[in-house]
């Protein structure tokens, strides 16, 4: 019974990690910059979508407020504060991004204060009854399972099949051959930027769901989440999903099983063998080095 | 070359600069303040003011419910100072927030003592943040009175920290009142225990221990940073208990009722009374599951607790009508709440302790005079304290009650104890029965 | 040949000497003249500033992005307090501290080792890991290393030769904040001066060499490896040297003083004082340090609340730290630097023939101009 709920639990956490990776995978692969500030920029827009609830609207409502400013924000910090550091040295654009994280973090302070407040789960939050027993898996985590699944689908639809993505791929891959293409690619890393904010806060939502919220919230994600992502390898968004559940799924099992501090040590744990053994991820290729 | 040794010499002067920067705010060096000289030291004591202090949890997981106290006392304060102040001196209250973190508590303390230079430290909240600062304000003889905490650190080694005091039944007596209730009443049930992981857990599994020893099945902690529960409730569940006893803060207490929800176990909850206020737990419920779950008055519901003074759910009590008057008055915006009256008690006491200590007012005449507070000296607590020159807990019992749409009710009279083996009576000395002096102000 | 280059190593360390003296002198006069609460906040800029120029040394020379060097500290911290659990313990100051250190050292190659084979965000994503990580051992461990309430640390009482001592120089006892804080800046001029020894010498133009093209020094005959891995674990000594002056200083090791936003903190410490300079990172140090009351009382002044107002500075800080790397991302001090060295020099036309890639904005690890002091 607890290995089946633990299991649930797993797969539900690894979904949004999944989600979140897929964030960090999507700017990645358009700037080749890790964004540090991606579990921030999706606090803020959660707070927003809270702001929204509270004001007395319903959660769908907040819901969609979250996604509209996650891809404002995208666009917005992309333009005007990353575009500097892009395609110069690495430590410039960890620094900004952890510059950002900082920025984002003291700014939710202050306009939404440090309470730890509730955010809504629609859906339910009871677990579904089988029989006379109740397994560990609410309405709410079917919805989130279900909505990551969709979201990715539509993201490898976009980058494979349609123009636009075949445009935002030429863009990341060489910004000098994709501009004499007629590439827009500004534009590109713009809306590469958009995208991976929206799912980001997609992710923020669906981790506040059931649970308590306040401006630290999405900090143990930013290590999660680019642990996930760099399990399934960087580059690949199904990657991105693998690397989210099985991360999820372990991360659960040692929570339940060994102990919950210790949850972040086996992240770091299996970030090295990862790393370790297959530098490019389990999905992604291994980089090619350069003599 | 030459660049060398002018970056050289540069930096040298840089270091210099930058320390001479650093201490100019300085403002030379402090004279020791001690005033009255022979009498004692009166730190923080003026002609006509008093400057108090605290740490609370005014942000961070704890601040649900904790970060309220502070303005319960200064409520009262306001209403004293209005009055008159006492002996002639207003109280200024400093408070400090410290998240919760012990690390940031022994800054903010820094601060009080060092450079806002309190008189006494009144009610600083939390039993792993206090514990980083007792040791300090006792070597800086700084009255330490009435944290809010029931650890028993605070009273029980009256040698090694002469100055401290509790206020609130400590958490053993605590552990041991609801022990006895269970094991008279619920004999056979399987309990298990859901604590904080620090002296407010270890000191109340001490005293449950004590009366079911053999009934418990499971014991699980948690630590008040994580706000993931599903593993202890979970491992709760697994072992069949069906009586769970939690030592857990207000957000502790809403999280492990939800994930309980999600899992649908439900044993008889007994929840501490510093986590136990179903107003707040409601509140934090609501919203979680779109009102799934009810506000204040079905959140608690059939949830046991215990109790020490009279609270919101009663407000005939001449008490609460007295703290509604002060809250009504002086009170910021927002309701009364439980956390606001206990502010205001402990705020009463402290006022009370100001009166008997005179108009000679020192540190160390304060502590004596918490040490003679008469047994039965009026308050809104409903058991006598305990104070003494070898005893520093405070109030000596509680009453078991049940919360039924969001109002608690009474199960057995008030009991009282003391730590270790004392036995568990029942109160005589009509504690619960005083009434609050017309002016509201102790005489 | 020889005998000059024997000359100029000696001058470099008769220079860095005189330094480490005047600084003494400095802190000494500084120290008593304030009060023990300014004390208390020159301590902390001490146990900041130590650790930053670890940091500094392995960011800005060696070109490693380290976000964990909060968890560094703590493994000195948690030392310390296990050394110094009560005023009995009998370990003197000095061991107490070498230990620690040298626990921290272990750990950095440790660290260090795993981390030679990691590049830019990915080793940045290691490292930030690791800082969530460590202080979750401590809690998972709680019988032994305290859980949430932490380890506390009773700091030794002062010795009577530095009660003496404190006498002469000054004409009353120095209280034990004083002395803590005397403790803390003496092993900040200790680990500066070592660092900056180091950053001068062979090791240290090693540590550049793989920083700025890893496959010339590779060719060079440099061993990629070791300098990378020394280079973490000198860093990870003045972390550890760092870590134990704060648990001294708050008297106490608990997993809240270690949190993300240290190491954070730490890294904005040397990005503003600029990669590479031990003397930005003590300015960096300061600035983290006495920068938070100074903005808060402008926001409370401003009419935000409290708690608003305290959470203005890490904002100003955050800020800071993205103007400063869009617009001078050599920091303060690699700023003076450059200026200075302009002002001496006009930049020299460039050759006619050579291309011109566009300059961006940043580009920290291609200047080789040696450390700035």
């Amino acid at each position: 019974m607890q290995l089946l709920n633990t299991a649930l639990g797993g797969l539900t956490l690894g979904m949004v990690y999944a989600a979140f990776a897929l964030a960090l995978v999507m700017i990645w692969r358009s700037t080749r910059i890790v964004n540090f500030a991606q579990a921030p920029m999706a606090m803020m827009t959660t707070f927003i979508a809270l702001s929204v609830i509270e004001a007395g609207h319903s959660y769908w409502l907040g819901f969609a407020a979250a996604l509209v400013s996650g891809v404002v924000l995208g666009a917005v910090l992309e333009r005007v504060v990353v575009r500097p550091v892009e395609g110069g040295s690495d430590i410039n654009a960890v620094i900004l991004t952890l510059g950002l994280f900082v920025v984002l973090h003291a700014l939710a302070g202050v306009i939404f204060g440090n309470r730890f407040r509730s955010f809504p789960a629609p859906f339910g939050v009871r677990g579904f009854e089988v029989g006379d027993r109740t397994i560990g898996l609410t309405g709410f985590g079917v919805f989130t399972i279900l909505v990551v699944l969709v979201v990715m689908a539509l993201l490898v639809a976009l980058f494979r099949f349609t123009d636009l993505g075949l445009r935002m791929r030429a863009a990341a891959f060489d910004q000098e051959v994709a501009r004499l293409l007629g590439v827009r690619v500004g534009r590109m890393l713009t809306l590469g930027w958009a995208l991976a904010s929206l799912v980001g806060s997609l992710s923020g939502l669906l981790i506040a769901g059931g649970n308590l919220v306040h401006p630290a919230y999405m900090d143990s994600v930013v290590v999660f989440g680019f642990v996930a992502a760099v399990l399934g390898g960087l580059d690949s968004p199904t990657g991105a999903v693998v690397g989210g559940l099985l991360l999820g799924l372990s991360l659960s099992f040692v929570s339940g099983y060994v102990g919950s501090q210790l949850v972040p040590l086996a992240a770091l744990g299996v970030l090295m063998l990862v790393l370790l053994l297959r530098p490019g991820g389990l999905m992604g290729q291994a980089p090619t080095r350069r003599v | 070359m030459n660049r060398m040794h002018r970056m050289s010499g540069l930096s040298a002067a840089m270091l210099a600069t930058t320390m001479v920067l650093a201490a100019c705010g300085a403002g030379g060096r402090d004279d020791d303040d001690d005033g009255g000289g022979d009498g004692g030291s009166t730190v923080g004591v003026t002609d006509d003011t008093i400057t108090v202090g605290a740490h609370f949890p005014l942000t961070g997981v704890a601040a649900p419910g904790y970060s309220e106290i502070p303005t319960g006392a200064q409520a009262y304060f306001d209403f004293v100072n209005a009055a008159g102040g006492v002996h002639g001196r207003t109280i200024d209250y400093v408070v400090k927030d410290d998240a919760y973190n012990p690390t940031n508590t022994s800054k903010v303390t820094n601060e009080l003592v060092l450079k806002d230079e309190i008189f006494a430290m009144v009610g600083g909240l939390g039993t792993p943040t206090h514990s980083a600062v007792v040791d300090f304000l006792n070597e800086e003889g700084v009255p330490d009175l009435f944290v809010s905490s029931g650890s028993l650190q605070w009273g029980d080694a009256v040698d090694d920290r002469p100055v401290t005091f509790g206020w609130q039944p400590d958490y053993e007596i605590e552990g041991k009142i609801i022990g006895q209730y269970v094991a008279e009443n619920m004999p056979d049930a399987k309990v298990g225990l859901f604590l904080q992981d620090d002296d407010f857990g270890a000191d109340a599994e001490k005293g449950v221990r004590q009366f079911l020893d053999e009934q418990v099945v499971e014991v699980q902690r948690y630590t008040s940073g994580n706000t993931d529960v599903g593993p202890q409730i979970s491992a709760l569940q697994a072992s069949g208990a069906d009586l769970v006893l939690a030592f857990t803060t207000p957000s502790h207490t809403a999280l492990s009722q939800l994930v309980s929800l999600k899992l649908g176990f439900k044993p008889q909850w007994y929840v501490s009374n510093v986590g136990s206020d179903p107003d707040l737990v409601g509140s934090l419920l609501t919203r979680f599951s779109e009102g799934d779950v009810e506000g204040s008055s079905g959140s608690l519901d059939g949830v046991l607790t215990t109790q020490y003074i009279p609270g919101v759910d009663a407000p005939d009590n001449p008490w609460v009508q007295l703290w509604q008057k002060v809250w009504d008055e002086y009170g910021e915006d927002g309701p009364l709440t439980n956390y606001r009256i206990y502010g205001m008690s402990h705020a009463y006491a402290f006022v009370q302790a100001l009166q008997a200590a005179g108009e000679d007012l020192t540190r160390e005449g304060l502590v004596e005079a918490v040490e003679g507070f008469a047994e039965d000296a009026p308050g809104p607590q409903l058991a006598p304290y305990r104070y003494s020159a070898d005893s520093h807990l405070g109030i000596s019992g509680l009453q078991v009650v049940r919360i039924e749409k969001g109002v608690g009710e009474p199960l057995t009279p008030v009991l009282t104890s003391d730590i270790g083996d004392t036995e568990i009576t029942e109160d005589t000395s009509g504690q619960a029965d005083d009434a609050p002096p017309e002016s509201g102000i102790p005489e | 040949m020889r005998g000059r280059a024997r000359r100029w190593a000696s001058v470099t360390l008769v220079r860095h000497l005189t330094v480490a003296v005047l600084g003494v002198v400095a802190v000494t006069f500084v120290l008593t003249a304030v009060s023990d609460f300014r004390a208390i906040q020159l301590t902390e800029m001490a146990y900041l500033g130590t650790a930053a120029a670890g940091l500094t040394v392995l960011t800005g020379l060696n070109g490693q992005i380290s976000l964990g060097h909060g968890a560094l500290m703590a493994l000195g911290a948690y030392t310390t307090a296990l050394l110094l659990p009560d005023r009995e313990a009998s370990t003197p100051l000095l061991l107490v501290v070498l230990l620690a250190v040298l626990v921290t050292v272990a750990a950095g190659v440790v660290v260090g080792v795993a981390a030679a084979r990691l590049h830019g965000p990915y080793l940045a994503g290691a490292t930030l890991a690791l800082a969530v990580a460590v202080p979750g051992i401590a809690l998972h461990f709680e019988s032994r290393l305290g859980g949430e309430q932490g380890l506390p640390v009773a700091p030794p009482e002062v010795p009577g030769w530095a009660l003496d001592a404190g006498y002469f120089l000054t004409g009353e006892d120095p209280t034990r904040t004083k002395f803590i804080a005397y403790v803390a800046w003496l092993t900040l001029i200790v680990t500066f001066l070592l660092l900056a020894n180091l950053s001068r010498s062979r090791v240290g133009r090693r540590w550049r060499a793989v920083r700025d093209d890893e496959v010339a020094a590779e060719l060079a005959g440099i061993d990629l490896a070791r300098a990378r891995v020394s280079a973490f674990v000198v860093s990870a000594a003045a972390a550890g040297a760092g870590g134990a002056m704060l648990a001294l200083a708050v008297r106490l090791a608990a997993p809240g003083s270690f949190t993300l936003v240290l190491s954070l903190t730490l890294l904005t410490a040397v990005v503003l004082g600029g990669l590479g300079s031990l003397t930005g990172a003590l300015l960096g140090a300061g600035l983290l340090t006495f920068l938070p009351q100074v903005v808060t009382d402008v926001g409370t002044d401003a009419g935000l609340s409290d708690i608003q107002a305290a959470q203005l500075s890490p904002l100003v800080y955050g800020v800071v730290m993205v103007v400063v790397v869009l617009l001078a991302p050599r920091g303060l001090m690699g700023t003076v630097h450059d200026l200075v060295v302009r002002r001496r020099r006009p930049a020299p036309p460039p050759p006619p023939d050579s291309p011109h890639p566009p300059s961006r904005a940043g580009a920290v690890s291609t200047t080789t101009k040696g450390t700035t002091p």
